[in-house]
């Protein structure tokens, strides 16, 4: 797939995986070259959930990296999504984050009005006005309209792409990947919050830490400390085909002493809980599982963390700052219980979470400690370095393999 | 006192514990039962029941408390809070119900100084004993947006 030419002014980047130059995620000329090659490139984003737009009419506003979209249920049931910019001008077409019930979508500026496809039907004034002024005769509004993206849908949520080239969304997950978007999406699912995260970091370094599963039990201490994620626990890492979709799972803690940790930080005998029905939780999948990430290549992850369910989309907003959406959810037939343990379980996740906070401030060390350091690399070396699924999640396997599908999708 | 005197006296102590980094004094200021929870104006319009902190017992609090001491890693950084008048909106003799807007600025190691959030505290009050402490305390935030982290409560 040719993108549009686009002048390369940053250096090559060295072959292989095991080092990334700080100048990737520095440079000023990437985001344009990000947004072109990648979010309008060959890759799936996330645009929404189906059940956000129920009926004929229903929109959302959101981006592809940059771009601004709307998604919209069309009057035959179907789904679209089309650049959220009126093609007269440029204006913003929808305002707000969302809307029931439109016929079509008219812009603000001079009221040339779109359906809600994405197709422009009529201009105002397109005949003058008593016959003076108006359109060329030969206009014809039908003719233009802002890009449109094909959209798919996986287990209730909404991917779209701008490119011809993006291969059908089940191949390009995987089947590991689409077996636990399956297990996790596949019923009615129900938002119980949104809120999102500012990240003073380049988008890169949060798609390096959701994929990063030796951090963990090092960086987050209330995990290790409460024994609800250790390396020592069984789970591993799976890494899609092209590299930049990954699972990786924790399993329910076992009992056996474990000195893994002996020495290390994150290691405090003494801490316990005053209230531990913070971690109460019920094994609704039946999978042992107590901690699932999974992420689809470039920016989006599905996570639960015991009963804490929630969706996570992260956007560019410029190189050095990120927009993290956390979606709450649940299952439509939640019971109380249930209910009431994702709602204390989402003290770990998100902005305030105990073993998510970190999450949000670590990509702005890295900016800070790097900040003089475009010529110099990271080291991505632990679990070897190809991008193969592993046992182990003392391992940086899918962060590797999000750079071989980053630099496959960029052409650097 | 009148009660509105007596929910800015609890609003003054709550804030001062918070701001001078007397966290422990904190939980102190809820019933044994109650709810903390730290959410957005948004997520009350849409009916959303999460909060990014949520606690239903003052157990949950004090660990809150405890995980920001000895577990959570972040910048050091302390808040200011400036917090209004409580406009009472219910008051049966055994409970206060109030809303009470509050303005935090936040001061990070290096001086740095960010509007870090405005909103309103919904507040369910009842005494125990002598003292008036919350049953509920909901922090509605204005924006939808968190800089970077919450650690230290609002």
């Amino acid at each position: 797939m040719d993108g549009p030419a686009v002048p390369a002014p940053h250096p090559i980047l060295p072959d292989g995986l095991t080092r990334i130059p700080f100048w990737a995620y520095q440079d000023t000329t990437l985001p344009a070259e990000e947004q072109a090659r990648l979010f309008q490139g060959p890759t799936w984003n996330y645009l929404c959930l189906e059940q956000d737009i129920p009926d004929a009419g229903d929109w959302r506003t959101t981006f592809v990296g940059t771009m601004p979209v709307v998604v919209a249920r069309t009057a035959d049931g179907a789904i679209a999504a089309f650049e959220n910019r009126c093609v007269h001008r440029g204006s913003l077409i929808c305002l707000d984050q969302a809307g029931k019930g439109a016929k079509d979508f008219t812009c603000v500026y001079h009221a040339w009005r779109y359906d809600l496809g994405g197709t422009l039907r009529s201009v105002a004034f397109q005949h003058g006005i008593n016959g003076k002024g108006g359109m060329p005769d030969g206009f014809r509004p039908e003719a233009h309209g802002p890009r449109k993206l094909r959209v798919s849908t996986l287990c209730g949520l909404v991917f779209g792409t701008l490119s011809p080239a993006t291969p059908d969304i089940e191949a390009y997950v995987g089947p590991d990947v689409l077996a636990r978007i399956s297990r996790a999406a596949g019923r009615k699912l129900e938002v119980i919050g949104r809120f999102t995260e500012v990240l003073p970091n380049n988008w890169k370094l949060y798609a390096e830490n959701v994929r990063d599963t030796y951090h963990a039990s090092l960086l987050h201490v209330f995990f290790a400390t409460f024994k609800i994620n250790r390396l020592t626990q069984g789970g591993g890492v799976s890494v899609s085909p092209d590299g930049g979709c990954h699972v990786s799972e924790t399993l329910a803690p076992t009992d056996t002493v474990d000195t893994a940790y002996d020495g290390l930080r994150s290691v405090d005998a003494e801490l316990r809980l005053a209230d531990p029905s913070l971690l109460d939780s019920v094994d609704e999948h039946g999978d042992g599982v107590s901690q699932q990430i999974v992420s689809v290549f470039p920016n989006f992850v599905l996570q639960r963390t015991r009963n804490a369910f929630a969706l996570r989309h992260f956007l560019p907003r410029g190189v050095d700052r990120t927009d993290l959406h956390w979606i709450f959810l649940g299952y439509a037939d939640d019971t109380a219980e249930l209910r009431t343990s994702r709602l204390r379980q989402i003290n770990l996740t998100g902005p305030a979470g105990y073993v998510s906070l970190e999450d949000g401030c670590i990509g702005g060390f890295v900016e800070r400690g790097a900040a003089a350091a475009a010529d110099q690399t990271t080291i991505l070396e632990m679990g070897g370095e190809g991008t193969e699924s592993q046992q182990s999640r003392a391992s940086e396997t899918a962060v590797r393999g999000f750079w071989k599908q980053w630099r496959a999708t960029m052409r650097l | 006192m009148s009660a509105i005197l007596r929910l800015a006296e609890l609003n003054a102590a709550y804030a001062a514990a918070i701001d001078a980094d007397r966290l422990e004094a904190w939980p102190e200021f809820f019933h044994e039962t109650c709810l903390y929870k730290v959410t957005t104006a948004e997520n009350l319009r849409q009916g959303y029941a999460a909060g990014v902190i949520y606690a239903d017992t003052r157990a949950m609090l004090r660990d809150r408390v405890f995980a920001l001491r000895k577990a959570n890693i972040y910048e050091r950084q302390s808040y200011r809070h400036i917090v209004g008048l409580p406009r009472i909106t219910a008051d049966d003799g055994q409970e206060i119900a109030a809303e009470t807007p509050f303005l935090v600025v936040r001061t990070m190691q290096d001086g740095r100084m960010d509007l870090f959030a405005t909103g309103l505290y919904l507040d369910r009050v009842r005494h125990a004993g002598a003292s008036l402490l919350f049953a509920e305390r909901i922090v509605a935030c204005d924006s939808q947006r968190f800089d970077t982290l919450l650690a230290i409560p609002l």
